[in-house]
C-alpha cells in the first residue's frame, strides 16, 4: 500500500479502520448480543474500504479519536 | 474572531464529564485522607514527580508503597474511557506515596462506580434529549446571517440554514468552501501561498485575455494580456497546446503584436466556437471560482476558496498543498472522497463549529449521535423524509412525520403490519411507550 502525502488514510477526518479476526467478531457479538446485519454498515465503494481491500462480510474495526472519552472502537459490517 | 472562537472550544472540551471526574478524583482523595491541591500543582512539579518516579526504577525503591507499575496495570484494567485513565495515572502517581494499595483499590473502585453512574441509563430516550438540546439552542440562532465570518470577502453560509443545509444531507450547498493548508515550507511564506493559491483558482482563457471573432476569414483574434499571464505564471506555448487540444483541425499561428489567431474546424459555429475557447481551462482547477489568502491565528497561511472540489485536488496532487489537512464544508464530497467515518467527523466538526459561531454551548454527545444515525448505513441520509424518517419500519410512524395520506396509502396497497413497537405508534394507539420505566415488563411467578 502506497502512502503518498495524497493518500486518503493519511487525512485527518479518517480514522483508522482494520479488518477484524472471526474470533474477534464472535466476542463482539457475543458481548452486544447482537446479529452481524445489525451492526453499523460500510459500503464495498467505501473509499477507505477499497484502500485496505476489505470484502464482503467483513467487520472493520475503527479507532476514532473521541471528543469526549479520547479515545472509541467502533465496528462496521462491509456490505455491497 | 478566530481567537475567541478557540477559547470557547477550549472551554467546551474542558467542561463536562472532564470536570466532574476531576471533582470525584479530588473528593476521593480527600476521603482517602489526602490532602494534594492540583489547582495549585504545576506540570513542573508533576513533572518532578515523574522524575523521582525513575530515581524509584534504579532501584530506590521503598516499600509500603504503591508502584508506578501497579498504577498503570489497574488503571488499564478499568473499563473507562482512555481520557479520564490519563487523567487518574498522571494524578495517581503524584501522590502514589502517600497511598496504600488498598487505598489505590479503593479509589478505582469508587470512580468506576460514579462513572458507570453518570452513563446513560438503558431504554434512556437519547435522541428525544439530542433534538431538544440542539433544538432549543437553535431557537436563538439568527435565520440569516449576512455577516461574513470566518474569512474577510468570503460568505460562508452559517447559523440556522447552514445546520439545516447539514442534517438534510445537501448535495449542492450555497456556499461550498474548501479550507486548504499547506505543507510548511509553503505556509509560513505568503508569497509561496499567494502562488500555490494562483495555482488552484480557475483561469480560462476569457481571464487573461480579448478574443475577437472575424467573421471575414472566420478565425478568432485572440489577444492576451501580458501581465495577467506573468500574474498567474502561463506559458505562451503551454496556452498554444491547449488551445489546439479542443480538437484536431484547430490551428493557431502567432501574427504580430502578440495575438493569435485560431482557426476553428467547420463543426461549430463562429460564436459557439468563441464560446468555446473563452470557457477553455487553461490553469487551476475547474470550480475554485476564488482563493484567498489568509494567515490563521498560529501563524500558518491557509487558503480558502469559493468552490469545493475536493477530488480534483487530491487528483492532481499540486506540490506544497497538505491534503491531508485540507476539508471542505461539503459532506458529500468528504463521504465520496474519503469516506463514510471521514464524514461523520465532518458532519460532527461542521456542526460544532456552526453552533460554537453563534456562542451556543451544545453538548458534543447529541451532535456525535445525530452524526451517528445519519451515517448507520455506510451513506449519509438526510433526517427527513427522504432519509432515517423516511426508512422507519413503522407505518404509523412514517404517517404521523410527513405526507400522512401517502404514506397510509402507500401502507394499504401493501397490506402492510405495525407491530407497535415505537414512541409514536404507541402514542396514537394510546398505549404507554415502550421507553424508561415503560419498556419494563412484569412477569407474574406461578
Amino acid at each position: 500500500m502506497k502512502k503518498g502525502k495524497f493518500s486518503i488514510l493519511e487525512h485527518e477526518l479518517v480514522p483508522e479502520h482494520m479488518v477484524i479476526e472471526e474470533s474477534e467478531i464472535k466476542e463482539l457479538l457475543d458481548k452486544y448480543k447482537i446479529k452481524k446485519g445489525q451492526l453499523p454498515k460500510i459500503k464495498l465503494s467505501d473509499s477507505v474500504i477499497k484502500e485496505i481491500k476489505a470484502e464482503v462480510g467483513d467487520v472493520v474495526k475503527i479507532t476514532r479519536r473521541s471528543r469526549t472519552a479520547g479515545k472509541s472502537l467502533s465496528y462496521r459490517l462491509v456490505i455491497e | 474572531m478566530p481567537e475567541e472562537k478557540e477559547g470557547v472550544a477550549e472551554e467546551l472540551m474542558k467542561s463536562g464529564v472532564e470536570e466532574e471526574i476531576a471533582e470525584l478524583i479530588k473528593e476521593e482523595f480527600m476521603q482517602a485522607e489526602l490532602t494534594v491541591d492540583f489547582e495549585e500543582l504545576s506540570d513542573m512539579q508533576i513533572e518532578e514527580a515523574y522524575v523521582e518516579d525513575i530515581l524509584v526504577m534504579l532501584g530506590r525503591e521503598e516499600e509500603g508503597e504503591v508502584k508506578l507499575g501497579d498504577i498503570e496495570l489497574k488503571v488499564n484494567k478499568s473499563e473507562m474511557p482512555e481520557k479520564i485513565k490519563d487523567e487518574l495515572k498522571k494524578k495517581l502517581k503524584v501522590v502514589r506515596r502517600k497511598l496504600s494499595s488498598e487505598n489505590l483499590d479503593e479509589i478505582l473502585g469508587k470512580i468506576a462506580e460514579k462513572y458507570e453512574k453518570a452513563q446513560v441509563e438503558p431504554r434512556e430516550a437519547v435522541g428525544i434529549v439530542a433534538a431538544q438540546s440542539i433544538g432549543e439552542p437553535g431557537t436563538q440562532m439568527t435565520m440569516r446571517t449576512f455577516h461574513y465570518a470566518g474569512v474577510g470577502a468570503i460568505y460562508i453560509t452559517q447559523g440556522l440554514p447552514r445546520i439545516i443545509e447539514i442534517v438534510d444531507a445537501r448535495k449542492n450547498l450555497s456556499t461550498p468552501t474548501m479550507r486548504i493548508k499547506l505543507m510548511e515550507e509553503c505556509a509560513l511564506e505568503r508569497n509561496k501561498a499567494e502562488e500555490l493559491a494562483v495555482k488552484i483558482k480557475e483561469t480560462h482563457i476569457g481571464d487573461i485575455g480579448k478574443i475577437e471573432a472575424s467573421t471575414e476569414d472566420m478565425s478568432l483574434w485572440l489577444s492576451l494580456n501580458e501581465r495577467e499571464l506573468e500574474k498567474r505564471h502561463i506559458k505562451k506555448e503551454d496556452l498554444e497546446e491547449k488551445v489546439k487540444g479542443i480538437g484536431t483541425d484547430v490551428l493557431v499561428e502567432g501574427v504580430e503584436d502578440g495575438k493569435l489567431r485560431i482557426h476553428g474546424n467547420n463543426k461549430f459555429r463562429l460564436t459557439e466556437f468563441e464560446k468555446k475557447v473563452s470557457n477553455l481551462l487553461v490553469k487551476g482547477i475547474e470550480g475554485i471560482k476564488r482563493v484567498l489568502v489568509r494567515r490563521d491565528p498560529d501563524g500558518e497561511y491557509v487558503l480558502y476558496t469559493v468552490g469545493s472540489e475536493l477530488k480534483k485536488l487530491k487528483n492532481q496532487k499540486i506540490e506544497g498543498v497538505d491534503f491531508g489537512r485540507t476539508t471542505t464544508n461539503n459532506i458529500a464530497e468528504i463521504a465520496d472522497v474519503l469516506g463514510i467515518e471521514a464524514a461523520r467527523n465532518a458532519i460532527i466538526d461542521e456542526m460544532m463549529s456552526t453552533l460554537e459561531e453563534q456562542g451556543l454551548d451544545v453538548d458534543a454527545r447529541h451532535i456525535t449521535l445525530i452524526a451517528d444515525a445519519m451515517t448507520m448505513d455506510g451513506e449519509v441520509k438526510q433526517i427527513g423524509r427522504h432519509g432515517i424518517a423516511g426508512e422507519k419500519s413503522s407505518v404509523l410512524s412514517r404517517a404521523a412525520f410527513e405526507v400522512t395520506v401517502d404514506n397510509l396509502l402507500e401502507a394499504a396497497i401493501h397490506g402492510e403490519t405495525d407491530g407497535l413497537r415505537g414512541v409514536t405508534e404507541n402514542v396514537i394507539v394510546g398505549q404507554p411507550i415502550r421507553l424508561g420505566t415503560g419498556a419494563i415488563d412484569l412477569v407474574a411467578r406461578k
